[in-house]
């Protein structure tokens, strides 16, 4: 599972990479997981339907991802802008 | 004549100095404060046009990877993605139940939702992603990234993404004619793209045709 983050100047950054089956690799993950959540930022998980068609989930915990997900990608959280 | 057009030169250029000296100070200002920030290894120091075309060629590249092949090649040739409202929210805003609606995502711009079958614009949600670390000294996003983004939050949980935007009546940012040519071009965009999936559905069922019989 790779843990992927926008960030300006740079497009992506990988920031975190593990096998959630392996115990340390996994807690490593969940550790990055909040730290990202932490500062403000959003994750989702892209998700394919089983027609085939492309969308997303927000999760806000380590559980609520897929295991079998092969990328987390994380964004800063929304605000409302030009008010 | 000589001497009144060599007082007149130097009367110009006399003027032409006193104009220009507070614009080239400016300049020296700013070159010296450019060398100060770089020297105190602030990286928001040297804007690298580069450097923000290589970070939105990879925000292309994440965005390709995540959304529709019909939405991608919609970017790609409009600049924009339309993404249908209630995916998340079977039954949507009270006022817009049993009512197709449908967002225009723009990057860096407000979310535009609109009536599909009548054209008719509905609101702009102001809303930004902004990353208060400014790794180079700006929390914008690349464009691209920025689309991403909006386009993930609304699939995802389209109540909280509107819920977090500044609602604005269509006008406010974006210039509805604007939008209305957007809305027609993207018309035929999906005529055109229509067309040729016929074309090829055709082609392909003749040349099948032979083997078959």
């Amino acid at each position: 599972m790779k843990f992927l983050r926008m960030r300006p100047g740079f497009g992506e950054q990988l920031i975190a990479e593990g096998d959630v089956d392996v115990a340390d690799e996994e807690q490593a993950l969940i550790e990055e997981f909040r730290r990202q959540l932490d500062e403000g930022m959003w994750a989702a998980v892209p998700t394919t339907r089983s027609d085939g068609r492309r969308e997303a989930e927000l999760v806000r915990a380590f559980e609520e991802i897929p295991r079998d997900t092969g990328r987390v990608i994380f964004f800063p959280r929304a605000a409302g802008g030009a008010a | 004549m000589i001497v009144a057009l060599s007082a007149t030169a130097i009367v110009v250029l006399a003027l032409l100095w006193e104009v220009s000296m507070p614009w080239i100070d400016r300049r020296l200002e700013a070159r010296r404060l450019r060398r100060r920030r770089r020297q105190a290894g602030d990286p928001g120091a040297a804007y690298d046009p580069g450097r923000e075309r290589r970070a939105e060629q990879r925000a292309r590249e994440l965005l390709k990877s995540c959304v529709n092949e019909e939405e991608w090649a919609m970017y790609r040739d409009l600049g924009f993605l339309r993404v249908w409202g209630g995916q998340s929210d079977p039954d949507g805003p009270p006022d817009l139940r049993g009512v197709d609606y449908a967002y225009l995502i723009y990057p860096h711009k407000p979310i535009v939702a609109y009536l599909p079958q009548t054209g008719r614009l509905l609101n702009e949600y102001c809303v930004e992603f902004p990353d208060e670390t400014r790794p180079y000294g700006s929390p914008r996003l690349p464009d691209s990234d920025d689309v991403l983004a909006k386009w993930m939050a609304l699939q995802a949980d389209e109540r909280r993404i509107i819920s977090e935007a500044n609602l604005h009546l269509p006008g406010r940012q974006l210039d509805p004619r604007a939008i209305q040519r957007d809305l027609w071009r993207l018309g035929r965009w999906e005529r055109e793209r229509l067309a040729r999936a016929l074309r090829a559905g055709t082609g392909s069922q003749r040349q099948a045709e032979p083997a078959d019989g």
